[in-house]
């Protein structure tokens, strides 16, 4: 029979002292703990809203009556909707949705002061980008109420009855590339990005340090190595990774949630690879500037967190405030969302795609220039 | 080279924020040389070693490695020179075979294939190049470390404490492939706590809280310390050292084994302090200091000029 020795509050209280000793030295891990809640605050708290107004807008005004104006301005003062410009043709409202400008593009047909003032109940054209369903939803509820009020002061007298309980125009809302308002197929694609930002910039941010750790960066750098032979020599094997995770969820988006694929297959592989190559820089960067592991898994974190939250994948981005935008807009994840979606549900082409693929070069490039400056060639 | 030195470095200092690990230090290493590096731990030897291969930015100091200049042409310098860690640092999840071809390519060793099955049968490690390097012993990690950082024939082997923890077969093999090697034309520059591995090389430097105190062969090292010693034996060995070191004259009073190393560099004096033991039951004889008092003597010292 074992004896076993009594607990004892000397030795418990070893521990509990060491662990603060060891907390208070590792600062980052310190500053974590301080700084995932603020961040998270912020995010949260200001950022995010469900309820996205100040959409943008595109009219296409094809009567420049009286009641036509009222509804423009109507619109332009609505909260929901931003008049951003003034369409001429059908085509130019199409460009403008497809790449992603607008969220609505309003016709106003033909006579339809003329039709409406006769009782014909003119129809009212509301085109939706609906790829992402919870981000046009309110607007387009909210767009009757718009339209009866503000013809509300032209329907008076003999006109009054045209106001009546159906409303005096035909509104007709077509929820263009998620006509069901699916919302699978919003985030399903957008789940490519958001699995290759985690894994890639964890894996690679493991890459450096583990070497670090393990001792076998002192052999490394003791043979004449450059660090780009280095950089991207850690960089190119989990681009193969990232293909196989990027194919995983392909089948699974086509054939488990029969996500509608529009547009080319090879050209989002292409886009891939830069958002792959994009994120595993970021990784590599960590790696440079994390003195162990356990600080590269943090960093990753941090990164991880407002690419989830403010590239539009679980919130919609028009519904952020400016500050959260800009900061959007630099993360390569909220671009590669709007190239997965824009591919896949819109059909967009090259022409389409390298207004956002760019960015996320131009992002790789100077995080990949930060890790190569950050890469110690000495053990200093 | 046209000095003949594989290494000749002057003025060679590295301070880590206040404190300077290595302080102005000159070494010349001939070629063919097999070089001894001693000094206690922290002494700056490692720091030394990493400046020469270009691991760590020199603050002060000039010289040549292998007739390239150290500051400038460390890129040169890594290409010729082996460098074996005091940590292994190969990587443990890749086999034998993996880490010695890993490092062929890193260097770019023309006939790669060839190279590495050769290195790893002039090593004796067939047998086992599958085996995952973290599987190995000690000894056994350390053939494959001196196998991987030879893998380019380079002409200067920096070895750092190669022989800590490997048994004393091993080491004997390790020092005679060592010497062989030397015979062949290499340089070796080696740190060790070990005196008998001291004894086995050419010439000797120590080191002492960054500062170079004695260099040259054994014998020259062992003359230059001008250290007379006597060796005392009898009962209670730990009173008669506490006795001794107060005594004038008594520089250290070391217990080798089961005897006692006294020594000092006052002949005289240090005869006097002895004159009570000469008598039963104690056993006194004059000895010739060994390396080992030599270096406890140049350590004592240097504490002191440290001290504050």
């Amino acid at each position: 029979m074992k004896k076993r020795i009594p607990l004892s509050f000397s030795r418990f209280w070893a521990i509990v002292i060491k662990e603060f000793i060891q907390m208070r030295r590792d600062r980052l891990t310190f500053g974590m703990i301080v700084g995932i809640p603020v961040v998270q605050l912020m995010l949260f708290g200001f950022a995010i809203n469900g309820d996205p107004k100040h959409l943008p807008t595109a009219v296409l005004l094809a009567d420049s009556s009286q009641q036509g104006r009222s509804l423009l301005s109507a619109l332009k003062n609505s909260d929901y909707f931003r008049f951003v410009r003034e369409i001429h043709s059908e085509a130019e409202g199409e460009a403008a949705l497809a790449r992603g400008e607008v969220q609505f593009v309003v016709t106003i047909p033909e006579n339809f002061s003329y039709n409406l003032l006769r009782g014909e109940k003119p129809t009212l054209l509301v085109e939706a980008d609906a790829t992402d369903p919870s981000a046009t939803g309110n607007a387009i509820a909210s767009l009757r109420i718009l339209i009866t009020s503000s013809l509300q002061h032209d329907l008076t007298g003999p006109l009054a009855f045209l106001a009546g309980s159906d409303g005096p125009v035909n509104l007709r809302v077509h929820a263009r590339y998620n006509p069901e308002g699916i919302s699978q197929y919003n985030i399903v694609p957008g789940l490519m990005g958001v699995v290759l930002t985690m894994t890639m910039v964890m894996i690679t941010g493991l890459a450096i340090t583990r070497e670090r750790e393990r001792g076998t960066m002192e052999n490394l750098l003791s043979m004449p190595t450059r660090p780009l032979e280095v950089l991207l020599g850690k960089i190119v094997p989990y681009i193969f990774v990232g293909y196989i995770q990027a194919t995983l969820i392909l089948v699974a988006a086509r054939w488990l949630f029969h996500v509608p694929m529009v547009g080319s297959i090879p050209l989002l592989l292409l886009c891939t690879s830069v958002f792959i190559t994009a994120n595993l820089a970021m990784g590599i960067t960590f790696s440079t500037l994390a003195k162990n592991q356990l600080q590269a898994v943090q960093m990753t974190f941090f990164f991880f967190l407002p690419s989830l939250l403010l590239s539009g994948f679980m919130f919609p981005f028009r519904g952020m405030p400016d500050w959260a935008q800009v900061i959007g807009e630099i993360l390569p994840l909220t671009h590669f969302l709007r190239i997965v979606r824009g591919i896949l549900l819109k059909g967009n082409g090259f022409e389409e795609v390298i207004l956002q693929l760019w960015q996320i070069m131009l992002f790789a490039a100077v995080i990949l220039i930060i890790g190569v400056k950050r890469y110690r060639r000495t053990l200093d | 080279m046209t000095t003949g030195f594989a290494i000749d470095v002057r003025g060679m200092t590295k301070r880590f924020g206040e404190h300077t690990v290595v302080n102005g230090i000159d070494l010349q290493v001939r070629a063919g040389e097999v070089y001894g590096f001693l000094g206690p731990n922290g002494s700056g030897k490692t720091t030394f070693i990493r400046m020469l291969c270009g691991l760590l930015a020199a603050d002060a100091g000039e010289g040549t490695c292998l007739g390239f200049d150290i500051i400038s042409e460390s890129e040169a310098i890594k290409r010729q020179v082996g460098y074996m860690t005091q940590r292994f640092s190969f990587y443990e999840d890749l086999s034998i075979a993996e880490n010695l071809d890993f490092v062929a390519r890193m260097y770019a060793v023309s006939n790669r294939r060839t190279a590495v099955q050769e290195s790893i049968e002039r090593l004796g490690l067939a047998g086992r190049q599958k085996q995952l390097a973290g599987e190995l012993s000690g000894g056994w990690k350390q053939r494959l470390a001196l196998a991987a950082c030879m893998i380019h024939n380079p002409t200067l082997l920096l070895l750092d404490e190669p022989t800590a923890g490997v048994d004393p077969k091993a080491r004997r093999d390790f020092w005679e492939q060592i010497h062989e090697l030397a015979a062949q034309g290499l340089t070796f520059l080696i740190t060790t706590h070990y005196m008998d591995e001291a004894e086995r090389c050419d010439r000797l430097a120590y080191l002492s809280y960054g500062n170079l105190l004695t260099s040259g062969t054994a014998t020259e090292v062992i003359a230059g310390a001008q250290l007379t010693t006597w060796s005392v034996g009898g009962p209670k060995l730990p009173e008669i050292a506490r006795e001794l070191r107060k005594s004038p004259g008594v520089l250290q009073a070391v217990a080798f084994g089961t005897r006692l190393h006294v020594s000092g560099t006052d002949a005289a004096a240090l005869e006097r302090a002895i004159a009570p033991y000469r008598r039963e039951p104690y056993t006194v004889q004059q000895i010739h200091p060994g390396l080992e008092d030599v270096f406890i003597h140049l350590m004592g010292n240097s504490k002191d000029n440290f001290a504050p």
